[in-house]
């Protein structure tokens, strides 16, 4: 709600001065992540336009890439504005998609029962890496560093226990296939995924009370606490909210693929932090916006994809990802600066 | 706030430096420059699941490498980090969207991989693939398939070590989960079996050479009337060979393999290994481009259909030195 709203019926303050629009942008914090979109866009059409960038094969396939990392980066956006970091998030995804798997293929439960059964199994996870945190107090980084290690170890060594292999294929996705793996042209459901919960998560911390909460519990968690603000169950229920994430796109990536293997979803828990950190949310918390995650995760998409088309070797895509992570951290707090001066 | 002022756009810059170089240096380096033949201007990417850490894959990139330089193709080779199906297929979908004159792939897992190269397909890209994948490339719209049938193979090296009296023997898988390699322990098992012997499968991490030792030593205590272990590749052969040497039982188990290595070559010559398979993969780096560059100018595609075998061909005692000559130089 904006400061100079007024009730019904009174006059408007006028010691509070009314920010013009353009100033109003330029404090936005996506400002600088749209800002890369842009630039990101132009470089590749420039030079991999006649490549193929620019053509509907090759938008659909940077799309799908952003959107699926998007998914991710949304709820964890939302997670670290609130001050804590959600590491597990990738083992998560390799945790549910191969217990849809194991019920399915392995003790041949139906698949919607063996999907409801794997979101059900991510929200207990979330549900205790935010009690942890929450209990001990410990930095999340560390608690959910642990479960990163502890939950993948499950799942190799209780899917090699059960079948003595490592991937499971051929499930039958053909009831669920429309839903998460759709396809209108050449452009995937998961697009649609992505910006749904994109549109959601904003919504929430912009326009609801509890988003306020997040900002809270991100900017001054004790201050926000002594005025009411349920700091524990917004933190835990923001954990379960990206462990539910990562289940979703276990179950976006199963249904695509037909199969599970033990080691999907490794290191996306830092392509996931690296995606908000580039839409302008802050490391320390309390500050950052989910739209930018958003453009995060469309950067990372056009790169990682945009190299490939380009003819560049897919194994120079790491040392981009750094160049490209310092200059968006630099770009957005040059912007960030300029916006505070200029305010005058 | 000067300090801070004076080091930001040196920063910037360089960064900005970092991204550019990066990207101009390895454009250059990646696509492959013809001092041989003429640029014929005819693209051709190339996608496998080849890890960068397994020397079979190198060869195969030397193949590739060859074949650009003596047909003036320009060709780019893609490989995920990990064996990662989801990384593959999206490297599939790039490769696809740059519209190249053919695609080389191959095809370790059908089901996750179907959808992308089916895709390539109906883009009217013709696809030919290598490696893996010698039982389902038909049913995908692939033209060809250059490589070796894995079970087909498997049988021969199971008959080979029947003939020399193995009853007992470990099949040491270092990728389960690899459909290609699943079929070769099938076939040496059904020879085995033949001879009236049986086979266990034992899975290793082929990315952890320490571990693999590890596990195949305790499988060897474990079982002592064990007389025969089958190795699938290199990464388990080496480890294998050390686990055998350190236990001292290289005289009463024993060793063969797919694939070769240098330490492989010099443990036939020396007689510590029975046999390796070698299915000769510089052919299938060589070869498709080959056939893609002629199908481009004037329709030729060789196979009828079916598969084109590079293997097995078996590297003994007798034709080692040969062979480890030119392992030397990335071409077996």
């Amino acid at each position: 709600m904006a400061v100079t709203d007024v009730a019904p019926g009174m006059r408007a303050d006028e010691r509070m001065r009314r920010a013009g629009l353009l100033r109003r942008l330029l404090n936005r914090p996506e400002l600088g992540a749209a800002g890369g979109v842009v630039i990101v866009w132009v470089i590749f059409a420039v030079i991999a336009g006649d490549r193929g960038f620019l053509g509907t094969s090759g938008t659909a396939s940077y799309l799908e890439v952003a959107s699926e990392l998007g998914i991710l980066a949304v709820p964890v956006s939302l997670l670290m504005i609130a001050g804590e970091f959600d590491l597990s998030i990738g083992s998560i995804v390799g945790a549910s998609g191969m217990a849809i798997a194991l019920l399915d293929v392995q003790y041949h439960w139906p698949l919607w029962a063996a999907i409801l059964a794997a979101v059900a199994f991510s929200l207990l996870i979330g549900f205790l890496n935010g009690l942890v945190v929450v209990k001990t107090r410990l930095p999340s980084f560390i608690v959910t560093l642990a479960s990163l290690f502890i939950f993948r170890g499950v799942t190799i060594a209780v899917t090699r226990r059960i079948t003595g292999r490592t991937e499971l294929g051929g499930i039958d996705i053909s009831s669920v296939r429309v839903l998460f793996a759709g396809h209108v042209d050449a452009y995937s459901a998961s697009i649609l995924w992505w910006l749904g919960i994109a549109v959601l998560a904003t919504w929430v911390l912009l326009r609801t009370r509890v988003g306020n909460w997040i900002f809270g519990s991100g900017g001054a968690a004790e201050a926000a606490r002594n005025i009411g603000v349920p700091v524990n169950r917004v933190k835990i229920g923001l954990f379960m909210t990206t462990a539910f994430a990562g289940c979703l796109l276990a179950i976006i990536d199963l249904v695509k693929f037909a199969s599970a293997d033990v080691l999907r979803g490794t290191q996306l828990e830092f392509q996931a932090i690296i995606a908000v950190v580039i839409g302008g949310t802050l490391l320390t918390g309390g500050y950052g916006s989910a739209v930018g995650a958003v453009f995060g995760a469309l950067i990372f998409g056009m790169v990682q994809q945009g190299i490939v088309i380009t003819g560049v070797d897919a194994d120079w895509f790491q040392v981009f990802l750094g160049g490209m992570l310092i200059l968006a951290v630099l770009v957005n707090s040059y912007i960030r600066r300029k916006a505070a001066e200029a305010r005058r | 706030m000067p300090a801070r002022k004076r080091l930001f756009w040196p920063a910037m810059i360089i960064a900005l430096v970092m991204v550019v170089a990066a990207g101009c240096g390895s454009s250059k380096k990646s696509t492959s420059s013809s001092s041989g033949a003429k640029k014929t201007g005819i693209r051709i990417a190339v996608v496998t699941h080849g890890q960068a850490s397994d020397p079979f894959w190198s060869v195969v990139k030397n193949g590739v490498d060859q074949a650009a330089k003596d047909t003036g193709a320009t060709v780019t080779y893609q490989a995920p980090g990990t064996f990662d199906m989801v990384a593959m297929s999206r490297l599939i979908d790039a490769a696809v969207a740059s519209k190249p004159d053919g695609l080389v792939v191959s095809i370790p897992d059908a089901n996750a991989l179907g959808p992308s190269i089916k895709k390539a397909v109906a883009a009217g890209i013709p696809v030919v693939s290598i490696n893996s994948g010698s039982d389902v490339f038909q049913s995908l719209g692939v033209l060809t398939h250059v490589g070796q049938t894995e079970f087909e193979a498997g049988l021969g090296g199971g008959e080979r070590m029947g003939a020399a009296g193995v009853r007992n023997a470990l099949c040491v898988n270092q990728e389960v989960g690899n459909a290609a390699l699943d079929l070769r322990c099938k076939g040496f098992t059904q020879s085995i079996q033949k001879a009236g012997g049986k086979v266990k499968v034992l899975s290793v991490n082929l990315a952890n050479p320490t571990d693999t030792k590890q596990r195949i030593t305790n499988a060897i205590r474990a079982d002592s009337s064990i007389d025969g272990v089958f190795t699938l590749g290199p990464t388990g052969a080496s480890p294998a060979l050390s686990a055998l040497q350190a236990a001292n039982l290289l005289s009463k188990i024993k060793l063969a393999t797919f694939d070769l290595s240098p330490d492989v070559l010099q443990a036939i010559s020396d007689g510590k290994m029975l046999f390796a398979i070698d299915q000769q993969q510089y052919l299938q780096g060589y070869l498709p481009i080959v056939f893609l560059s002629l199908y481009k100018q004037f329709g030729l595609m060789p196979g009828g259909g079916n598969a084109i075998l590079t293997g097995p061909a078996f590297v003994t005692k007798d034709n080692a030195a040969q062979v480890i000559d030119l392992s030397k130089k990335g071409i077996r």
